[in-house]
């Protein structure tokens, strides 16, 4: 009677143990796709965590965005892990589920995908990086452990995109 | 011959340099000669009536430039009797952007009745001696004594590029309206949102 109860508690503990690995698996898979203020943006520049920072600053209408996508897609496929990609797209919110969602599946983006409802650009844009000057592309790569930090403001290739974050990560 | 180029080159990359970062709030504006739609060349000094100008760089292609069309086109008939009309200035590289040409820009401005020069940038010179970085972007320029135009605003039209409606900050009018007034302007610089300025390589 005690060897099976001691048994039951072991197969609870393994169920879960299952289930959190599960659960945290299922939230790597999980792609974020919401509308957000800036506050969330904030949380990600500011937040504590080991991985590497990777912020892109796109839209659909932008065609040099849209050329540069695929680079941080890789990066964020990368197994090593120490990455986490996320592209804040600054279509407009009422454009969200025609416009925004409909590329993300033609494309079949994977990284998280935040849309920004901000429209008051010079409220937020110098917290981002006060050499910002609006213009997208620009991407911000954060090393949250080191507090080093990268912005720039212009169309990356896939080089560039490597050597910034290495800039950053080392 | 290779001298002189070479030198002519290292020139320009020094004015290139010295200038890169454009004009500021206070400086004197920087005079250009650029074709108008009409087939006329058009300077700062072509009219000689006005207290000033709100000098918009912006184009056809840019979906924000788009979306302000009708501001800018409200802006000069609220300002150009009042001395301050808007000159725009194109100053996209067609090659790279050829929904810029200077044919689609005469379409453009045909289509959407604008009241204001529309000026082709063939050359990029006047955009970098200014600093403009996106579309649209505009520079509020003031008339001064001597003839001389300050640059009095920098940026954006108003801080809502969706919905001209909802904007609550209007600061090109509220620059304006301060000239007017002979007090001063209390927002001189705002970020201007919108599409990179497609230069030539």
């Amino acid at each position: 009677m005690r060897l099976r109860s001691k048994t039951l508690i072991k197969i609870c503990v393994m169920m879960l143990l299952c289930a959190i690995l599960f659960a945290s698996c299922d939230s790597e898979e999980n792609q974020r796709l919401e509308i957000v203020k800036f506050d969330a943006l904030e949380e990600i520049m500011t937040r504590k965590s080991n991985k590497i920072e990777v912020i892109n600053f796109w839209a659909t209408w932008c065609a040099p965005c849209i050329k540069e996508l695929p680079y941080f897609e890789s990066i964020n496929a990368e197994e090593s892990n120490d990455y986490k990609v996320t592209l804040v797209s600054l279509d407009f919110a009422d454009e969200f589920e025609k416009k925004v969602k409909g590329f993300v599946a033609k494309r079949g983006l994977k990284s998280d995908i935040i849309l920004l409802d901000e429209i008051d650009y010079n409220s937020w844009i110098d917290k981002v990086d006060s050499t910002w000057s609006g213009a997208i592309p620009a991407t911000l790569i954060i090393n949250h452990n080191s507090g080093k930090r990268k912005f720039v403001e212009k169309e990356l290739n896939e080089g560039e995109l490597i050597q910034l974050i290495n800039t950053v990560k080392n | 011959m290779t001298l002189l180029k070479a030198s002519i080159v290292s020139l320009l990359l020094l004015i290139g340099s010295v200038v890169d970062d454009g004009v500021k709030v206070g400086d004197k504006a920087i005079d250009f000669n650029l074709k108008n739609i009409d087939g006329s060349m058009v300077s700062l000094n072509s009219n000689s009536d006005v207290k000033g100008y709100i000098l918009v760089f912006t184009c056809n292609t840019c979906p924000y430039s788009v979306m302000y069309e009708d501001r800018i086109i409200a802006l000069d008939k609220m300002y150009a009797d009042k001395g301050y009309p808007v000159l725009a200035i194109q100053p996209n590289n067609t090659e790279k952007s050829p929904g810029d040409s200077f044919e689609l820009m005469k379409q453009r401005a045909d289509d959407k009745g604008f009241t204001f020069p529309y000026l082709i940038d063939d050359t990029q010179e006047t955009t970098l001696a200014y600093g403009a970085t996106n579309t649209p972007h505009v520079f509020v320029l003031d008339k001064q004594d001597d003839s001389s135009f300050e640059v009095a605003y920098i940026g954006a039209i108003d801080n809502n590029s969706r919905n001209a409606a909802a904007a609550d900050k209007h600061y090109v009018q509220d620059a304006i309206n301060s000239l007017l007034a002979n007090s001063e302007v209390s927002t001189t610089k705002t970020k201007a949102i919108g599409c990179t300025i497609k230069w030539a390589n």
